[in-house]
């Protein structure tokens, strides 16, 4: 019985972003709660109408304790279920199922982060676990870092290739008003970047950004009837294998080869019919493997299938329209912001829209490679 | 079961000098690190084995350091057991290290603890 999902039956009504780049003066639950107002605006509701909040702050275990007291809310039910930054797909497929069951009927999904003006680091509480830490590893650099050493043995990847998937995101960042990363950045440049940890240079890394962003789900009943047409939600699945990078059983497979298949299984749909793709690129190889994990190329040809430009602007597949983690924003955890795109791609309102969308997989990551959870939306003609 | 947890039991040994790893009695898994049941199955009958010390570098990755501090490297070892850790490789430039390189463990100190490092054999 296991597998079975509301296909459709809940949809986004409201979407927001908020202080993407910098916001000083700004707390992480401030950004959140202006991101939270604005989607409850998109949707043409109230606040008071919100009875279901799905909250990650990066410095708040209890964030969703804390957004309810700081909106005066007093929500049937509240999650602050945090898988790393593909916690929103997660929280997408709780609030869909919860809604089609009818014990809630408005949710909110909210995140907000002022890393980059509180201390310019990585705001995280996740560690190296006792058995790495003694090691040094920058964390979580290294992780990825020895996954792509892995995935270039096996595979004949490149930095070079890697490099491409870091330009390809520039070059949509360029012509996103919103993204923080701008202007020419040349493969030669990225490879010519500060080395981080090998095979990774800095700008194989993502941003660190401050940013919030929110998405109110309701039935796509009621959504039909907002301002806005209803972005549904078509299959979402999560999936999990390890957490430290040393306990990972394969180290170029991640467990979004079982989340994808799944999401798309209960969307009725394949990779040949998604549109747009979203994926969590906090590092350059992590778009490469979930290229191959979702079924857009076969495993090992991520690095050839990037080559040329073909997931910048102009290429064969859209990837990362607004820029991605590399080069739209990353204010530590990035999954809402991937489903942000991918709805305002179906509704085709996105700066890099993208002609004749019906279909969006956004695509999330948490931990090391961890936590992998796959969401896919599509607009009225797909119900 | 009595005294302490598999963990504690584990860096006992290394203390010790010794490199255990666990072995499920039924299927012949070895396990690392250390846990009260077999992944997946849950089998609770395991046996204490000492490892042979020997593997081969999976992965590598060299972290550099604002000079003059040097770089240095953080490595998965396959251990010839089959099972994964992350470790250091020592006796060698840190970028010399490759995947393939067949590797011996070692035990040292650092920070006041015993710590499982490797060399190239």
């Amino acid at each position: 019985m296991g597998g079975q999902f509301p296909r459709g039956a809940a949809s986004i009504a409201g979407l927001a972003t908020f202080g993407i780049g910098e916001m000083p003066g700004w707390s992480s639950l401030e950004l959140a709660a202006q991101a939270g107002l604005r989607a409850v605006a998109d949707a043409g509701m109230t606040m008071a109408e919100v009875d279901a909040l799905f909250i990650c702050l990066p410095d708040d275990q209890l964030a969703g304790l804390s957004f309810a007291e700081y909106l005066g809310l007093a929500p049937r039910f509240t999650d602050c279920n945090r898988t790393g930054g593909s916690a929103f797909m997660s929280h997408v497929a709780t609030a869909s199922i919860m809604l089609a069951a009818g014990y809630i009927d408005c949710a909110l999904i909210a995140y907000g982060a002022n890393q980059r003006s509180a201390g310019g680091r990585l705001a995280t509480p996740v560690r190296s676990n006792r058995w790495e830490a003694p090691y040094h590893p920058l964390f979580p650099a290294s992780s990825y870092a020895l996954a792509a050493s892995r995935h270039m043995h096996d595979y004949g990847t490149t930095r070079a290739q890697l490099a491409e998937v870091a330009v390809a995101a520039r070059r949509w960042a360029d012509t996103n008003p919103e993204a923080f990363a701008h202007g020419p950045l040349t493969i030669d440049e990225v490879l010519a970047a500060r080395m981080l940890s090998s095979p990774l240079s800095v700008r194989d890394c993502c941003l660190v950004t401050d940013g919030a962003a929110a998405l109110l789900l309701t039935r796509t009943d009621r959504a039909r009837g907002g301002p806005k047409a209803p972005v549904a939600i078509l299959g979402a699945a999560a999936a999990t294998w390890h957490n430290a990078i040393s306990q990972m059983p394969d180290l170029t497979t991640t467990a979004a080869a079982e989340s994808g298949p799944r999401s798309y299984a209960m969307a009725g749909l394949g990779p040949a019919e998604i549109d747009v793709v979203q994926l969590y690129d906090a590092f350059t190889i992590n778009t490469i493997l979930f290229l191959e994990d979702l079924g857009f190329c076969p495993k090992g040809e991520g690095g050839r299938f990037v080559e040329g430009g073909m997931i910048a602007p102009g290429g064969r597949l859209a990837v990362n329209t607004n820029g991605g983690g590399l080069s739209c924003c990353h204010p530590g955890m990035y999954g809402l912001f991937a489903l942000v795109e991918a709805a305002r791609q179906v509704r085709g309102e996105a700066a890099n829209q993208i002609g004749g969308v019906e279909v969006a997989l956004a695509h999330g990551n948490g931990g090391t490679l961890s936590s992998q959870a796959t969401a896919i939306l599509g607009s009225a003609a797909t119900l | 079961m009595s005294g302490a947890g598999p963990e504690a039991h584990w860096r006992a040994a290394l203390a010790e000098g010794r490199l255990l790893l666990q072995r499920a009695r039924a299927s012949g898994t070895v396990i690392f690190p250390p846990r009260l049941a077999e992944p997946g199955s849950g089998d609770i009958a395991l046996d204490w084995i000492e490892a042979s010390g020997l593997g081969t570098v999976h992965a590598v990755t060299v972290i550099a350091r604002k000079p003059p501090e040097p770089p240095y490297n953080v490595v998965l070892v396959e251990l010839d057991e089959h099972v994964r850790l992350m470790s250091r490789v020592e006796g060698i430039a840190p970028d010399a290290v490759t995947i393939g390189m067949r590797v011996r463990a070692r035990i040292s100190e650092e920070d006041g603890a015993p710590l499982l490092l490797f060399e190239p054999v």
